[in-house]
């Protein structure tokens, strides 16, 4: 043995370093950090925004060189950018809304620093949401009732709004449903008559004795609905009479008084005089109005009820639509379809079509279900409204063909994890199954499709986590910015696949981007976008919460 | 050790080497034939001669439940079994010895043609359970696999209780009488020697049991339909040595009431539980015989060599 013979030289410190391989625990530690971060980050913005929509902010009234005077809520500040820039007429400045949009015709206000020469609280500034033309921001000064002054003062008109604002509102709501649902009722069933006019005279020729009868039925029923027509006018006008000459009296920042009628506000709060739990209850309220009511205001205020409605029922629709085709598509390649070139072709095909723009989809949507199919559904059924007013019933987007369409766009997704999900299924169970005599089907209902389940169901879990997001093909095929009669209602025959619908995503952006005043709107965006994503993951966590009970029943540990 | 089992490279000449002698006298089955040296016909086996079976007549004494008819099986173009011929005798236990890609767990997947799921695959002769071919063109596969149990290496439990693993054959037979479901699980459970460990949770998931509990539920299952033939394909190669131990206990209490063909690698475990043993080597039978023959006083000395340890 040479005892001289060197020891195993290391070349460098370079290759000890690559062979412990620490650089690459840091790349892609780093890489999730920042992926975890980016997805925190966006989670925290928009839970931050959206939920800090509906907080009372308190309204200070500014005092400006030129003699004016604002009272809003401070929503912005933006800092001097340079000495230079403030030299060159960009100083600090704060974004105020002024709820002046009587006035300036802006919900907003950018506002120098410089240009403030007093800054105060008032005790009795007060927001008043209106039903219509936004907010106003003012102090209490009269209550009138006619031309009676019921109380005079912050204080007393503040307690008189309090006693009384309740039942105005309540009659206002009142009226204001017999217009829309009994009236809208009444329609419905004049035009279901003469469309039944129609329809006998394209079946049986318009001289035809079904038709004769079809139009005394018709006279009949528009005489029945002229009477009670008279009783709804009764009615409403009662009520608006009863809130009539009530009104507040509004002093406005600028030294104008503004009156507002009593039954045109939703609601009025004193943010500088709120304690905690006010502020708390308020908040909430605001939050269940946004939840349960329809919006107002090209959709800028009131509620979503409609778009929530429209999302979840749209989303469970399309998984009903597209577990089954997916799942019996995916059966038959796996399990049934011999390996080949075709085989190998179709799931390549399969696999490019996840990759399809989306609103590729809602082209064909349109093209296909609303134009093909659609038509011929209302030339076979629905002929007399088409004939009639020009109005397709099916011919048109609406909630079955979107649901119809993002079912195509998802069934890829099915497809592809559910095929995992089975050729992830040992096939010894298959053997095992086969040994014990059982056919082919009867091993795919028994032993493959319950082992599979978890995985398909994590399938039909991404699935409908995309096509809640959609938007673009949906506004072809049904979405509508304004629908407010929902799909299923009260009125025969209760579900109403053709109607259109709202959504929530394109509420986002119809609400941010299409709406005469997106300004002040744009709180509004990030509230939705809350609830949008509120929305996916509740219904990704019941998906998954259901996936987690099956794997527990079907796919214990082996051994 | 394959060195030896290297084909002789065929004569350049073009001549084909003899073929061995088919009609050879007959001789007493125990006597090592001391002509040939010992690894004679596995060689000619590898260089794709045909060779013929030694089966000892005391095989061929036995009833039959199954016979193997001059059975070839190809996976494409690729020979796995050569004119395999070879009775099972009626309730005894036979096992199939041979080293790895021999072909037996082949053998065994052909009897309740499971081999029918791989498409490549094509096969002459037949098979005959209890007269009954089971490669006629009207033999309906289901019916047949009906007829027979398997158990397979590695245990395969389905994702489902206890209680329906063992009732699985009979409830996609539409059974649905409960009283009959509840007796033959115990029935099954008891010939499996699982009953007392599982008696009071059959509807918990098979899927929890430890792996040794696993394979007996998974040989209640493949008797619970009475099976004319049990195919048990290296039933204990997953296991560890105490539940092999169980597993070759309850192959000798299934010993006289079933017919059993078993695939294993283990000779002490083929000397232990069979009665006749068979050994292949590359798709052919070599020597078939009664277990105590073919270990201690094997006609070939290739069989010698192979359950001695000598190779493979």
């Amino acid at each position: 043995m040479n005892s001289d013979r060197p020891a195993r030289r290391i070349r460098s410190g370079h290759a000890t370093l690559t062979a412990h391989g620490e650089p690459w625990v840091w790349l892609t530690a780093a890489s999730l950090a920042i992926a975890i971060a980016m997805i925190v980050g966006l989670l925290v913005f928009i839970a931050f925004r959206g939920l800090s929509t509906f907080w009372p902010v308190p309204l200070e009234r500014l005092t400006l060189a030129d003699g004016r005077a604002v009272l809003g809520e401070v929503t912005d500040r933006e800092a001097a950018v340079t000495a230079t820039s403030q030299a060159v007429g960009h100083p600090a400045r704060r974004l105020v809304r002024t709820g002046d949009f009587d006035g300036t015709g802006n919900h907003y206000e950018w506002i120098d620093d410089t240009a403030i020469t007093e800054t105060s609280r008032p005790e009795w500034a007060t927001v008043v949401e209106r039903v219509e033309a936004g907010r106003l921001h003012g102090v209490p000064k009269r209550m009138l009732h006619g031309t009676e002054v019921v109380a005079e003062g912050p204080e007393a008109v503040w307690a008189a709004y309090l006693k009384e604002h309740d039942a105005v509102r309540t009659r206002a709501l009142r009226a204001q449903r017999i217009d829309k649902r009994d009236r809208g009722e009444l329609q419905r069933r004049l035009r279901a008559a003469r469309l039944a006019v129609v329809q006998a005279g394209l079946d049986a020729g318009p001289a035809s004795e079904r038709a004769v009868a079809a139009e005394a039925r018709e006279r009949a029923l528009a005489e029945e609905i002229a009477i009670l027509d008279v009783a709804l006018d009764e009615e409403t006008a009662r009520l608006r009479g009863a809130n009539d000459g009530w009104a507040i009296e509004f002093e406005t920042p600028s030294g104008g008084v503004a009156a507002v009628p009593l039954d045109g506000i939703v609601r009025a709060w004193q943010p500088n005089r709120l304690a905690l739990g006010e502020s708390l209850s308020l908040y909430f309220s605001r939050w269940g109005e946004f939840l349960v009511d329809d919006p107002r205001e090209a959709n800028s205020a009131g509620g979503v009820f409609p778009a929530i409605w429209g999302t979840v029922t749209m989303t469970l629709i399309m998984a009903l639509f597209v577990a089954p085709f997916g799942v019996l598509a995916a059966l038959y390649l796996r399990e049934y379809a011999g390996r080949g070139p075709i085989t190998t072709a179709v799931r390549v095909a399969i696999n490019n079509l996840a990759g399809v723009p989306s609103i590729v989809y809602g082209a064909f949507g349109l093209g296909f279900f609303c134009y093909v199919l659609g038509a011929g559904i209302d030339d076979l059924f629905f002929k007399a409204s088409l004939v009639a007013d020009g109005q397709p019933t099916f011919g048109t987007g609406g909630l079955l063909w979107a649901s119809l369409t993002l079912a195509l766009l998802t069934l890829p997704v099915v497809i592809v994890a559910t095929e995992e999900a089975l050729s992830a299924v040992p096939n010894s169970m298959r053997e095992g199954s086969y040994a014990c005599g059982a056919g082919k089907w009867q091993t795919i209902r028994r032993i493959v499709l319950p082992r599979a389940l978890p995985g398909i169901m994590t399938g039909l879990i991404l699935a409908m986590a995309r096509g809640a997001g959609e938007v673009a093909p949906l506004m072809l095929v049904g979405v509508k910015k304004l629908a407010l009669d929902l799909p299923v209602d009260g009125t025969f025959p209760f579900i109403h696949p053709e109607r259109e619908f709202m959504h929530l995503a394109y509420l986002i952006y119809d609400v941010g981007f299409q709406s005469p005043n997106s300004q002040a709107a744009r709180p509004m965006v990030f509230t939705i976008t809350f609830l949008l994503v509120a929305i996916i993951a509740l219904l990704n966590v019941a998906a998954i919460w259901l996936r987690s009970r099956l794997r527990r029943r079907f796919v214990a540990q082996q051994f | 050790m394959y060195d030896s089992l290297v084909p002789p490279r065929r004569g350049v000449t073009g001549a084909e080497p003899a073929m061995p002698t088919v009609d050879e006298p007959p001789r007493e089955a125990g006597a090592p034939r001391a002509a040939e040296p010992p690894q004679d016909r596995l060689a000619a086996v590898a260089a794709g001669r045909e060779v013929e079976a030694e089966v000892h007549d005391s095989v061929l004494a036995e009833p039959p439940v199954l016979e193997v008819d001059r059975f070839n099986l190809w996976y494409g173009a690729k020979q796995a079994l050569h004119r395999i011929t070879m009775p099972v005798p009626l309730n005894k236990v036979t096992a199939l010895v041979g080293p790895s890609g021999c072909g037996k767990s082949t053998l065994l997947r052909s009897v309740n043609r499971l081999n029918d799921l791989v498409q490549s695959v094509r096969i002459t002769g037949d098979m005959r359970i209890n007269g009954d071919s089971i490669y006629d063109p009207r033999m309906d596969v289901i019916e047949l696999r009906k007829r027979m149990g398997m158990v397979f290496q590695k245990p395969n439990p389905f994702p489902m209780s206890i209680y329906e693993n063992v009732v699985y054959s009979l409830r996609i037979d539409g059974e649905t009488n409960r009283a009959v479901l509840d007796e033959v699980c115990e029935r099954s459970l008891r010939g499996a020697a699982l009953w007392d460990e599982v008696k009071d949770r059959l509807q918990e998931s098979a899927l929890g049991m430890s792996g040794g509990q696993q394979q007996r539920l998974c040989i209640a299952r493949a008797i619970a339909a009475e099976p004319e033939v049990l195919l048990l394909d290296e039933p204990c190669s997953a296991l560890d040595p105490i539940a092999t131990g169980k597993i070759e206990d309850l192959i000798q209490e299934l010993r006289g009431q079933y017919s059993v063909l078993m695939v294993t690698h283990n000779m002490q475990q083929a000397s232990r539980s069979s009665d006749y043993t068979a050994f292949m080597y590359l798709g052919r039978l070599i020597e078939y015989g009664a277990t105590t023959d073919i270990f201690t006083k094997p006609v070939l000395r290739e069989t010698e060599a192979y359950v001695t340890g000598r190779f493979g």
